[in-house]
């Protein structure tokens, strides 16, 4: 199985694993985004994902193809989930699996890399404090 | 005049009290669709935005026709 995928369900990490074996590969490498409890030094209690899911499919999958075609790679693919989350939870998955490990780790840092720039996924944060904020969206001042 | 199905996501969503609405304008770019929906809404300043049409990433200079669907992209923090 190869591709991008959103879920509002809970990660299998399990499953995917199995879909992207192949006899000629001799390597799989993986990346666990976690739900964290703080950022930029406040706390956090929970977040919401929000995704534009028609368009962040097809960049996603542009992404994914653009790994197999850079990398000398078997499968990979990569699964974001949306909705309310806990600290602690997994937020996103890749898996890169290949003949070789080198390939495996560029091609699974570069997936996760160019995710989080392109796909059009939001992070609402809620902090202990009780306020909450839209990760990059908020405080924005001008330069200059 | 044309009519632009827009929908609001995260931020925007929020901001503006709906997830989508349909907007009759005589905007005839992208860029100036927003511009008069930011006198509407006074949107937060949110830095470098991206835009959608018609569920593909556009140009702020694309031109708008009847029917389109457009979407603009607050900042983004996947992953």
């Amino acid at each position: 199985m190869t591709g991008f995928s959103f879920s509002r369900d809970p990660l299998t990490p399990e499953l995917y694993r199995e879909r992207l074996s192949d006899q000629a590969a001799g390597a799989y490498a993986t990346f666990e985004g976690w739900v964290r409890d703080h950022n930029d030094g406040r706390a956090v209690n929970k977040l919401d994902y929000e995704g534009y899911e028609a368009l962040g499919i097809k960049e996603g999958e542009r992404i994914v193809a653009a790994a197999l075609d850079k990398f000398d790679i078997a499968n990979a693919c990569c699964v974001h989930r949306l909705g309310n989350l806990a600290i602690g939870d997994l937020a996103v998955w890749v898996g890169v699996s290949s003949a070789h490990r080198a390939e495996a780790f560029e091609a699974c840092r570069f997936i996760i890399d160019e995710v989080k720039h392109r796909v059009p996924i939001w992070k609402k944060e809620h902090y202990a404090d009780g306020d909450s904020g839209w990760v990059n969206c908020e405080g924005y001042t001008e330069a200059g | 005049m044309a009519t632009i199905h827009i929908e609001y996501f995260a931020i925007l969503r929020e901001h503006v009290g709906q997830s989508s609405e349909e907007w009759q304008t005589g905007a005839t770019t992208v860029g100036d669709l927003f511009e008069e929906l930011d006198r509407r809404y006074a949107f937060p300043d949110m830095g470098r935005m991206k835009v959608a049409v018609n569920q593909e990433f556009g140009e702020w200079n694309t031109a708008l026709k009847d029917g389109d669907s457009v979407v603009f992209i607050p900042p983004v923090a996947g992953g």
